[in-house]
């Protein structure tokens, strides 16, 4: 076996840990770091405070993306039928072309614009001059091309500075056109501190533009919507098909192989099922205050948890029937994941893992990894928010700085006509005392063991510390983090495209989860570091009949 | 269907640029910065467009691509990044400690007007800078020119080092361009083995096609060295590898310390390389060794074996100016008929240049300089090709369309071997010509019938 030549089993205080990935830094970066590295004491609710969603430091290399990459590549890019069009130079919607492995199934004739970029690739004189006549040029070529139900436009960093007034151009364009609906983003890439920003941004001209339109109710007993889940890899499919099975509807996901119309309809389901916590919480709020929908956390990542989480889908419904169906898909389910997970066990169990992910995929993975019997030694998210790490109960205590101060919190109110509490107030008390916890996230420390290390915003020079020092026997981050981290012997896998992988989500994803780890850590090529004369540095030698 | 809405029916479009054929400048400077050896790029503006330019890079090489950026904010987008920038430096000396940063700006502080010759001073005033250290910069408006510029302009950059001694060194600088690792190091080797010294640069060659050997080396061994690039204005001679991407820093280093320049097409294909080979004989007054004439006759009995198969086949072509130029040329020269050439790139020139070189082929040629890929899918469906080349978006194209299809170009995402295998020189030549018969005959293998099925071609 390849990984079992390697020192195994190194020792390692998490006290020295921390102390050695400091050592280097000018005294000012240190201090700042410091407060982003934790020491994992596992309470909950008590958790000491660790900074999260603060500024990168200039020089030190992140892993962080932008706000635009926030909203036009994260929560807009996965959808389908809207014409997405950048106005900026080329370079924001090239890089954001085809990149983040969203899948889409249009059918043979649906409408599918996700294989197009959109550009208005802004020159010198744009600059100079103003853009706003060139955007709603392009916006008009794009609509007599195409006659989308829909064109957004994404704000990059020098359309800010110069002050086109892009949504007074797209309300105009709305109006002139009538049956396409035109909005605008305001996510210029210097805004905010990381993809976070611009999630709230994307998420808040959805619920604001297109929430809502339609009230058309579909059909389906037990409908829901997906929040928070992007179609990586494919992800999405396998979750649509579990709950197909489950006799669940999903009216919506946001915003994975999503469609304008999936987002019109989203007040129309009784139930918000949130996924990724960070990327869209404030929608599941917005949606329960304005339409009266309920949320709860799921977590379609792991077998346990999916099951976890349809069984919470289906008691909230309270439907015996449903909750016979879910029992029974969990049943028929089970057995093959199980199987798989025994066999893949006897190579992978006490191996150690280190994420460094998103802001909840760091979280959620442990669980398929405690799955194969590995253990998470150090885990954290490129651009979380305390709460993602301590518990929603912090939320009421955030701060607003400079930065999160320049990013909109929509004011919401209960819709005159449409606001339809989904469950009484009995209701909702009686599911609580039975242990059912709407609105709930406990965040990542409770789950990890005391001693293990939380790092926020990890950077390319920590990352390569860590593994020196730990040795951990997979590390899963990004396409920037991955050779490096290989270079040194050390399998990587990307978690927020999946390399070229997937789907991971759900019962047939755990199965090509466990199938994928295995191959990384057990793979024959990490013997192949060294030559055998580097192995062995004796010059003389006899031959063989000798 | 991929690209479903794509009408055949050409309309004229003043503002919407749909599936460019370019990307922008930054991501240029950051690739060349990655030939010099001990070099971090920097990217001076927001954190996200670093982050870009090293997914794609690292994409495309599937190598680490590591880089800095000054993460401006809103304030720093207000009042200047200066402030950024200085802590940058002194962070990147101190964490990393690499021999030089090499700073290129964004549409973000060109907007703003950053200066970086100003801010470097006052780090050198403040002593930010080691000594021995170097911070070198280009300014990389995203919003002009291309990818294609940005490169050129860190070039020139580079070429801004070179502190001639008065005593020259009896070398050749060669300015390869934009090209792979592989092909900086194929014309190595070509100029070792006819015997002439050279400073290459930049070289990515052992640092984008590094080995796996459980080591991790933020600086690898490539690159060229700063010693190397300070003794440019010494060399005897420059020959510059492509317009758009190499003779700004030739001619800089001809103005400014009289090293004299000559503007090449990049080597790829047959004439290029003669060309290029023979500037280089000239230049350094040494005769072309037996070998190279061998190689070169290799690729002429390639292309006399298998002429039938490249005969009148119509190509569409995706590519960078100096790249689609030479393999334009190329492709007549073996009878193809390369129909529709689109760049994202600007410069009337290119247009021009591909109306010569395809001036005596017969029929019509669609050329577009700052054209795009939707443009050039269109062109296709009005009049069907034989062959795409292009970088890794073509694959869309090619499937709707049913087109073989050879993967050459920036970005190649979806395949291997460009980081190994070179395109230029007599050897590269021979490669292109294997990689397009390779997927012509495949083609023909696929279509035809059994009746016509054959063993031998």
């Amino acid at each position: 076996m390849a990984t079992a030549t390697k020192k195994k089993m190194v020792q390692w205080d998490p006290a020295d840990v921390k102390a050695e990935l400091l050592k280097k830094y000018p005294p000012k970066v240190a201090r700042k770091r410091a407060k982003q590295i934790m020491i994992n004491e596992a309470l909950e609710n008590t958790t000491p405070e660790i900074t999260a969603n603060v500024r990168t430091t200039p020089g030190i290399i992140t892993m962080r993306g932008c706000t635009y990459a926030g909203c036009k590549g994260v929560i807009m890019g996965p959808t389908r039928d809207i014409v997405n069009l950048v106005h900026g130079p080329i370079g924001c919607s090239f890089y954001a072309w085809l990149t983040r492995r969203n899948q889409t199934d249009p059918g043979p004739d649906g409408e599918n614009y996700i294989n197009y970029c959109f550009s208005t690739d802004m020159q010198e004189q744009d600059i100079i001059f103003g853009g706003e006549k060139k955007l709603t040029a392009a916006i008009q070529e794009a609509y007599d091309l195409f006659h989308p139900k829909s064109i957004a436009v994404f704000a990059t960093c020098p359309v800010g500075l110069i002050g086109d007034d892009i949504h007074t151009v797209a309300a105009r364009m709305k109006e002139k056109f009538g049956d396409c609906n035109v909005y605008a983003f305001s996510c210029e890439g210097y805004k905010g501190v990381s993809q976070s920003a611009g999630h709230h941004i994307a998420n808040n001209q959805v619920f604001r533009h297109i929430v809502g339109e339609n009230d058309e109710v579909k059909p389906g007993k037990f409908k829901i919507n997906l929040l928070g889940e992007y179609n990586i890899g494919g992800d999405g499919f396998e979750i649509d098909r579990i709950f197909k099975k489950c006799g669940i509807t999903c009216i919506s996901t946001f915003s994975g192989n999503a469609t304008y119309d999936q987002f019109a309809s989203a007040h129309t389901a009784d139930l918000n099922a949130v996924m990724c916590h960070r990327s869209i919480n404030y929608v599941a709020d917005m949606l329960e205050t304005k339409y009266g929908i309920p949320w709860i956390k799921v977590n379609f990542i792991g077998a346990e948890s999916t099951a976890k989480s349809l069984r919470k889908i289906a008691e909230y419904f309270g439907d015996k029937k449903l909750i016979a169906t879910v029992e029974k898909v969990i049943a028929e389910e089970m057995p093959e994941v199980e199987a798989i997970a025994a066999e893949v066990r006897t190579r992978t169990a006490g191996k150690t893992a280190m994420m460094f992910v998103g802001a909840s995929r760091a979280h959620h993975y442990q669980g398929l990894f405690n799955e194969m019997g590995m253990k998470t030694i150090a885990a954290g998210y490129e651009f979380a928010h305390r709460d993602d790490y301590e518990g929603r109960q912090v939320i009421p205590d955030l701060k607003l700085d400079a930065d999160s101060r320049n990013i909109e919190e929509l004011e919401v109110e209960a819709d005159a006509t449409r606001f339809k509490p989904r469950k009484t107030i009995k209701e909702i008390e009686a599911l609580e005392k039975a242990g059912y916890k709407f609105k709930h996230y406990a965040g990542i420390i409770p789950d990890m063991d005391k001693g293990t290390l939380i790092i926020d915003d990890l950077n390319q020079y920590e990352a390569e510390k860590l593994v020196e020092i730990m040795k951990p026997d997979i590390f899963c981050a990004g396409i920037k983090e991955k050779f490096s981290i290989q270079k040194t012997g050390v399998p990587m896998k990307q978690l927020h495209s999946y390399d070229s992988g997937g789907p991971y989500a759900g019962f047939k994803g755990a199965i090509n989860f466990y199938q994928e780890i295995d191959r990384l850590v057990g793979s024959k090529v990490w013997s192949y570091m060294k030559a055998p004369w580097q192995k062995d540095l004796q010059l003389s030698a006899s031959y063989n009949w000798e | 269907m991929l690209l479903r809405h794509t009408p055949k029916e050409i309309t004229e479009r003043k503002a919407l640029t749909i599936n460019p054929a370019k990307t922008c400048q930054p991501i240029g400077a950051m690739y060349a910065a990655l030939g010099i050896h001990g070099c971090l790029p920097h990217s001076h503006g927001s954190q996200g467009c670093c982050a870009y330019h090293r997914s794609a890079l690292t994409r495309h090489y599937k190598e680490p691509v590591s880089a800095s950026t000054s993460s401006f904010t809103e304030g720093a987008s207000v009042f200047g990044g200066s402030a950024n920038m200085m802590q940058a430096i002194n962070n990147i000396f101190t964490v990393y400690g690499p021999e030089v940063i090499a700073v290129h700006t964004t549409c973000l502080s060109e907007t703003i007007g950053d200066d970086l010759p100003q801010i470097k001073k006052k780090a050198l005033a403040e002593g930010k800078i080691p000594k021995g250290k170097y911070v070198i910069s280009a300014s990389t408006p995203s919003y002009a020119g291309s990818h294609v510029t940005g490169f050129s302009n860190m070039v020139t950059a580079m070429a801004g080092m070179a502190e001639p001694t008065g005593k020259k060194n009896g070398k050749v600088n060669i300015i390869p361009g934009w090209v792979e690792p592989s092909d900086m190091e194929e014309i190595k080797r070509l100029t070792n083995m006819v015997g002439v010294k050279t400073i290459l640069f930049p070289d990515t060659s052992g640092v984008l096609n590094g080995p796996l050997s459980g080591e991790y080396k933020m600086f690898p061994e490539g690159g060229t060295t700063v010693a190397e690039l300070k003794s440019t204005g010494d060399s005897i001679g420059t020959l510059a590898l492509g317009e758009w991407c190499s003779a700004d820093a030739a001619r800089y280093l001809d103005k400014e310390h009289k090293v004299p320049c000559q503007v090449l097409d990049m080597p790829f294909g047959l004439q290029a390389t003669d060309r290029f080979i023979d500037a280089l004989r000239m230049v350094a007054g040494v005769n072309v060794p037996d070998e190279i004439a061998l190689e070169r006759g290799q690729l002429v009995d390639m292309i006399s074996d298998m002429h039938q198969y490249f005969y009148k086949k119509k190509v569409a072509l995706v590519g960078d100016p100096d790249q689609l130029i030479a393999m334009t040329e190329f492709l007549v020269s073996i009878d193809m008929c390369p129909v529709h050439i689109v760049t994202g790139t600007p410069g009337k020139k290119f247009e021009k240049r591909i109306k010569e070189i395809t001036k005596d082929m017969g029929g019509k040629v669609n050329v577009k300089a700052k054209g795009d890929m939707f443009l050039l899918h269109q062109w296709i469906k009005n009049e069907p090709v034989d062959l795409i080349i292009g970088n890794t978006y073509c694959k869309y194209i090619a499937r709707d369309e049913d087109l073989p299809f050879v993967r050459w170009g920036f970005p190649i995402l979806d395949r291997q071997g460009h980081q190994y295998f070179p395109t230029v020189g007599y050897k590269g030549g021979l490669r292109l010509l294997e990689k397009i018969l390779g997927v012509l005959m495949d083609r023909q293998d696929r279509d035809a019938s059994e009746s016509k099925f054959e063993l031998v071609f």
